[in-house]
């Protein structure tokens, strides 16, 4: 993301569009939001969007031939087709729509210990995940080594915070069904070589999924690039809303894979005997699905595309450049995760210390400043590190380097009371 | 009530300068408690002497609300009866979940009333009772296994 030559972003015009930013906590703190690697804000436009479905346009899609209903499966459909042109998906069957990222690996999990002989994950094959993962993208594979009798292997982490892969070829084996690895992690703000992992899994015929949840609102992404067969993608934290993620898969796999949850939607004929099911995607859509929250990710999408991915990507970059370089001046702070600007993303995990990551976070607070402290949800990778929790600053394209000098004055107060 | 009355000297000291601290033998009852959205943890053991709770042991980790307010524990409860010592258990209990509306009696609660700002902070009460959970599961057992050696 280092080489990008586009324009600077407006970031001042962009803050004047996110209406949260403009609060104040603790009564005249002005709100310094660095917690984006949990959820980002909502831009005026995402929020509009949903009170302008519900006020004009709701009603349940694919079901009716009224105007509303035709006009909610437009909009429904039409941020399938938008959410597919940003992924760079070849087919806009291939973008499932899910609750997030962990009902869509949860999703893979589970269709891959139904399926048949081919994909299916059974007795004596092993699933290849890495210490890094989210607790969404290890627990599902966990629960599905329970149920069929396969091994879990992991990769594991360097000292720096990247994948070790020097033993890429003795975990990831014949017998390796599936690879399921975070193209950055939630923790250290790693990004991932998935290309290299790709590369032996295919040697193998393995299966790969990429858990793109702290790439897809950073970086620009390419599904059709990537090399992976599953992307997962969660949307609150790429300026949607909640209860909505995607599930991008290669369409001959989902069209073979069988379906995840029944119900209504994702079928084609019922009797009182059996069920068939409809093609993708909407095999693998059961029940009513978040319409207004397909609505409101049309709109993040637009807004992130009218920004320009790249140009974000270089703002955050400058960003991180920066907080990795006054984060140097802090007595005390460990960076958690590589030091250096390259190849991470801005989300910053630090150790202050002899001060734990709640009191680090309690006083931030108290300041106006919102970061995340804890295990994050990787716990396994935290523990490798030999710390209980870590405080995380994370990033968007609405944050500057003012709120940077914040965060760094605010951990010099944070020493004061504990000094 | 602002975050520096949260962080009391109080706290702070008994952060710094914790009392008891130490995993001690011989004990009756041992109770290991985990918060799991932070990961702080406390192992606390409690040991009985003539119907009273006697030496009340412990080692964890976790952030100042947490470690001090065990730090605290052990100042109320050791030398009183194990009825004087759960009533204040309860008595620190209401006052942490009382949302700031709770007024708490500093006879009984002692350097336990330093906590009363964390009341303000929910997400904070759980390490404030990290300590208490564990002396009050490690109590029941050693009262238990007492009860069943008299029997």
């Amino acid at each position: 993301m280092t080489t990008t030559t586009a324009a600077p972003l407006d970031v001042e015009t962009i803050r004047k569009d996110f209406p949260i930013l403009s609060r104040l906590v603790h009564g005249d703190k002005p709100l310094v939001y660095l917690d984006n690697a949990a959820t980002s804000q909502k831009p005026r436009q995402v929020i509009d969007a949903l009170v302008e479905y519900y006020e004009k346009h709701n009603a349940n899609v694919h079901r009716g031939i009224h105007t509303l209903a035709e006009e909610a499966t437009a909009l429904y459909e039409g941020a399938r087709d938008k959410m597919a042109k940003f992924l760079g998906a070849p087919s806009r069957d291939e973008v499932i729509f899910t609750k997030n990222t962990s009902e869509a690996i949860n999703l893979v999990a589970r269709v891959l210990g139904d399926a048949g002989p081919g994909y299916r994950v059974g007795p004596g094959d092993e699933i290849v995940i890495t210490e890094m993962e989210h607790h969404s993208n290890i627990v599902p594979w966990h629960q599905l080594a329970e149920r069929t009798g396969a091994t879990v292997k992991w990769l594991r982490l360097t000292e720096e915070g990247r994948l070790d892969l020097s033993t890429l070829d003795s975990v990831i084996t014949e017998r390796t069904k599936i690879v399921s690895m975070t193209h950055v992690s939630n923790l250290l703000g790693t990004i991932n070589p998935v290309d290299v992992v790709v590369k032996r899994a295919r040697e193998v015929g393995a299966l790969v999924l990429v858990d793109a949840s702290q790439s897809a609102p950073h970086l620009p992404l390419d599904v059709s690039t990537l090399g992976a067969d599953f992307v997962a993608v969660t949307c609150h934290k790429m300026l949607g809303p909640t209860g909505i993620g995607v599930l991008w898969g290669r369409l001959p796999l989902l069209q073979e894979l069988p379906p995840f949850l029944g119900g209504g939607e994702m079928i084609e004929v019922v009797t009182m005997e059996k069920s068939t099911f409809a093609p993708p995607p909407h095999k693998f859509e059961a029940g009513t699905p978040p319409i207004a929250e397909a609505v409101g990710l049309g709109a993040a999408v637009d807004y992130l595309t009218a920004v320009g991915m790249e140009a974000i990507a270089a703002h955050e970059h400058a960003l991180t450049a920066y907080v990795i370089d006054r984060f140097a001046e802090v007595e005390g702070l460990r960076v958690i995760g590589p030091n250096t600007a390259e190849n991470r993303v801005a989300e910053v995990s630090f150790a202050l210390e002899g001060i734990h990551p709640h009191d680090v976070g309690q006083i931030l607070d108290e300041q106006g400043i919102a970061v995340r402290v804890g295990h994050h949800c990787a716990r396994p990778a935290v523990l490798r590190y030999g710390i209980p929790a870590t405080t995380r600053a994370s990033f968007y394209l609405y944050n500057t380097p003012a709120e940077v000098d914040a965060l760094v004055a605010g951990l010099a107060q944070v020493r004061k009371i504990f000094g | 009530m602002n975050l520096e009355s949260m962080y009391q000297e109080i706290i702070l000291d008994h952060y710094k300068n914790p009392h008891g601290r130490g995993l001690r033998e011989p004990y009756d009852g041992e109770s290991f408690q985990v918060n799991p959205t932070c990961g702080d943890e406390v192992t606390l053991r409690v040991a009985l002497a003539d119907a009273k709770v006697g030496d009340v042991s412990y080692d964890g980790q976790g952030c100042s609300i947490s470690q001090a307010s065990t730090s605290v524990l052990t100042d109320l409860v050791q030398g009183r009866t194990v009825e004087e010592a759960l009533s204040t258990m309860d008595a620190f209990v209401e006052m942490v979940q009382g949302r700031g509306q709770v007024e708490p009696d500093e006879d009984v609660l002692e350097d336990g009333v330093a906590f009363a700002g964390v009341a303000k902070y929910p997400a904070r009460v759980k390490c404030a009772l990290l300590g208490w959970m564990a002396f009050k599961d490690a109590v029941s057992q050693a009262v238990s296994r007492a009860e069943g050696a008299t029997r």
